[in-house]
């Protein structure tokens, strides 16, 4: 069992756990995630490491309610356990040769970007920050993006926050004033991360993305994580598992990545509803 | 008194019952039955039937002593070999083992040596009342990554040597392909978990949730203290055809379909975890682990189950019983045909549509077999204009898996072939010193009892290397 030691709530529909988990603490590196499962027999669900206390032995976890697995996590409370708590798992994100970066944070996707800015950050590098939310309601993380960034812009779909429209418009606006990104880093909604490589194509700019595809076990066993790369004209099937999560955005199939993740949406969300009505009830 | 010419047949769940649920297929024997199969040991000098196991269990002997009705003793006999007798009476292919060189098998069917092994072990699990009692410490503490059939019976045997056993498991549960591929209806996870609570009683502690080569590296379990480690980490990532439409939603791995349903529990009535169920389902491969697939996808609620394989039945790499049963509970076998294409559907005027992407067909070449290739079977060609299509709504690709990359890329001096499984000697050990390998991360998929064949030469070499230092 690995206990909860604190929980915040981000906004109605984001929280952030840290966990004790002392292995994991000691080597998670920003970029990879973790598997965990909420009780026993519960399903086995991905979440990106959102940062360490390797002293402290935590791991900090941050993850939106979308599904059955993510409420019931959101019930428990400090100082509760969950059942399992296995990682790091993927690649870490590479950062090596990498002087000026512009990282781009899509709603939920930004606590899986904040870890990657602050690493950059440590490293020296200069680091832009575009962080987009639907709406001020759902911003998350914003005082930690500002401390790591050089330069920080904040969007929202609404305008009813900072600048209004979506995180591409001032990422062109930035590429066509000439500035040049070794890297520029998409981290979001599969559409928002699409878009992003669309704007940076024109100028050249390379562009990594950070892929959540459907996940069993998480190690290299399942093969449901696969996705499709287009590499020098060939279809290439990679597992985001052991071969990611970072995938050079040029080259992943994001039509259909987004169609398979949408493979049990159904099910998803009746699952969802059941458990939303056990505690309505309770 | 003259020799049954038959082995005593396995009572088993009607085929039209069976298809149905999960429970276990074969019943297994009463205790007359049992020993009345047992009677059918010639008991023959030259005893073929131990070289032809893997682990070497003297089967002679047990079976003399379940003719007696003495049934904890002849568990005894197979305990000395064997760290998982309710497992391999249920799943080894014995009709390629110890039965394919029964004295008795020259003229008649061989005697039923699994079965009975899977009488004996189950008699025991259902009657012993004293725990396996751990043995005196030899201070000696090894590492064994993963707790498959190689992983368990390495831990096995050397635990009872009185070494000090540490395995570590990346799932949540102990088992390996036990629990997450091989299903209920073949092996109840409950047998699995009393096999490995034996272990525990032995002394073997085991550490779920580590991922070795994640979690932790080998080179850290040597600076932890353990002085040899066993790598059976088992089967890698599922191999695909690379042919149109396998990304399309409803085509499955054979390990994600079997682990959703198996590991994850997915054919309960109100899973945790999702699976297509029901609808029309097409298998691709002719192995145990594709036999294992269509039979879950029938139970899941299939109303028809395709094993779509490319050579005849002859060739068919799967467990006899086994395609028996498939066979018996409306499996249907399209052989020599091959897939070309996954069909999907497309809405052309919607993009919204949520149908589309959804598996709707295959597409198959009829084959024939031609020249014999390098594996000795005859290789299947296709027959040009033979093309047709089945209209399905899932495909599992059962067509094997390459071992897992995550130790080799972790581990500095680790040499693998190049089909990345570990390189090892006819010791079980590898290019490291002190680190030995054994079942599918040394020769890509293969059966649980060749697995635990390589556990059981590293636990030897293991120990020879240890109490030599």
């Amino acid at each position: 069992m690995y206990k909860i030691v604190r929980k915040r709530e981000l906004n109605p529909t984001v929280t952030q756990m840290e966990i004790e988990a002392p292995l994991v603490a000691k080597k998670a590196k920003p970029g990879q995630f973790i598997i965990l499962r909420v009780d026993e027999d519960g399903e086995r669900i991905p979440l990106t490491v959102a940062g360490t206390d390797p002293e402290e032995g935590t791991v900090k976890i941050i993850f939106q309610i979308v599904g059955a697995t993510t409420e019931l996590l959101n019930h428990k409370n400090e100082g509760e356990s969950i059942q399992d708590f296995v990682g790091p798992l993927g690649k870490a994100t590479e950062t090596d040769g990498i002087k000026k970066v512009c990282i781009v944070g899509g709603g939920v996707g930004c606590a899986i970007a904040m870890p990657v800015a602050q690493e950059f950050h440590r490293l020296g590098a200069e680091v832009t920050s575009i962080i987009g939310f639907r709406s001020k309601d759902l911003l998350i993380l914003e005082d930690e993006f500002r401390a790591c960034s050089d330069k920080l812009i904040v969007m929202t779909d609404d305008g009813s926050y900072a600048r209004h429209g979506n995180v591409t418009v001032p990422l062109k606006e930035m590429l066509e004033a000439g500035e040049k990104f070794d890297m520029v880093i998409a981290i979001g909604p599969g559409i928002m991360m699409k878009f992003v490589v669309a704007t940076c194509k024109p100028f050249g700019v390379p562009v990594t993305v950070s892929m959540n595809p459907i996940m069993i076990d998480g190690t290299g066993m399942c093969g449901g994580c696969r996705l499709t790369l287009n590499q020098d004209g060939k279809r290439v099937t990679k597992f985001a598992c052991v071969d990611g999560p970072d995938f050079n955005g040029y080259e992943v199939d994001f039509d259909e990545a987004m169609s398979r993740g949408r493979m049990y949406f159904d099910y998803e969300r009746h699952a969802h509803e059941e458990v939303c009505n056990l505690y309505k009830n309770a | 008194m003259a020799i049954d010419p038959k082995k005593h047949e396995m009572p088993t769940q009607a085929p039209e019952v069976r298809a149905h649920n999960f429970s276990e297929v074969a019943l297994g024997y009463s205790q007359e039955t049992a020993v009345a199969e047992a009677n059918r040991c010639l008991n023959c000098k030259n005893r073929p039937c131990v070289s032809g196991c893997p682990v070497n269990i003297h089967i002679p002997e047990f079976i003399a002593k379940v003719k007696e009705g003495d049934f904890e003793a002849a568990y005894q006999i197979i305990n000395q070999t064997s760290s998982l007798p309710a497992v391999c009476g249920r799943v080894c292919p014995q009709e390629n083992q110890c039965e394919k060189v029964c004295t008795l098998a020259k003229k008649f069917e061989a005697v039923g040596i699994g079965r009975l092994e899977r009488f004996v072990a189950d008699w025991h699990n259902a009657h012993a009342t004293e725990k396996a009692q751990a043995p005196a410490s030899n201070g000696h503490k090894v590492a064994i990554v993963g707790s498959g059939p190689s992983g368990l019976t390495c831990a096995g045997d050397l635990a009872k040597k009185g070494y000090k056993v540490s395995v570590f498991e990346a799932l949540h549960t102990a088992g390996g392909v036990l629990v997450y591929g091989i299903p209920e209806f073949r092996l109840p996870k409950s047998i699995v978990a009393k096999e490995v609570e034996t272990l525990k009683d032995l002394g073997v502690d085991i550490e779920t949730n580590v991922i070795i080569g994640k979690t932790l590296t080998i080179d850290e379990l040597f600076e932890m203290g353990y002085e040899a480690v066993f790598v059976g980490s088992g089967a890698g990532l599922p191999n695909f055809m690379n042919i149109p439409g396998e990304s399309l939603k409803g085509v499955y791995s054979a390990n994600e379909f079997l682990t959703r349903s198996n590991l994850m529990k997915a054919y309960l009535d109100d899973p945790k975890t999702p699976i297509m169920k029901g609808g029309k389902v097409a298998v691709v491969g002719g192995g145990n682990v594709a036999m294992d697939a269509a039979r879950t996808a029938l139970r899941l609620g299939a109303e028809k189950v395709y094993i779509v394989y490319r050579r005849s039945m002859e060739e068919l790499p799967a467990r006899k019983e086994e395609v028996e049963h498939a066979i018996e509970e409306g499996i249907d076998f399209r052989l020599l045909h091959n897939p070309v294409e996954i069909l999907g559907y497309n809405n052309p005027d919607d993009p919204r549509d949520p149908k589309n992407g959804f598996v709707t067909g295959i597409r198959c070449v009829k084959m024939e077999l031609g020249e014999p290739d390098a594996s000795g079977r005859r290789r299947p060609v296709a027959i040009p204009g033979s093309e047709f299509e089945l209209d399905v709504t899932a495909v599992v690709m059962a067509i094997g898996t390459s071992p897992n990359p995550l130790i080799k890329s972790t581990t500095k001096g680790l040499e693998v072939n190049s089909r990345g499984g570990i390189i090892v000697n006819e010791d079980g050990l590898t290019s490291r010193e002190g680190v030995y390998a054994g079942g599918d991360a040394v020769t890509g998929a293969a059966t649980v009892i060749s697995a635990m064949g390589a556990g059981k030469v590293a636990a030897k070499s293991i120990d020879e290397y240890l109490s030599g230092k």
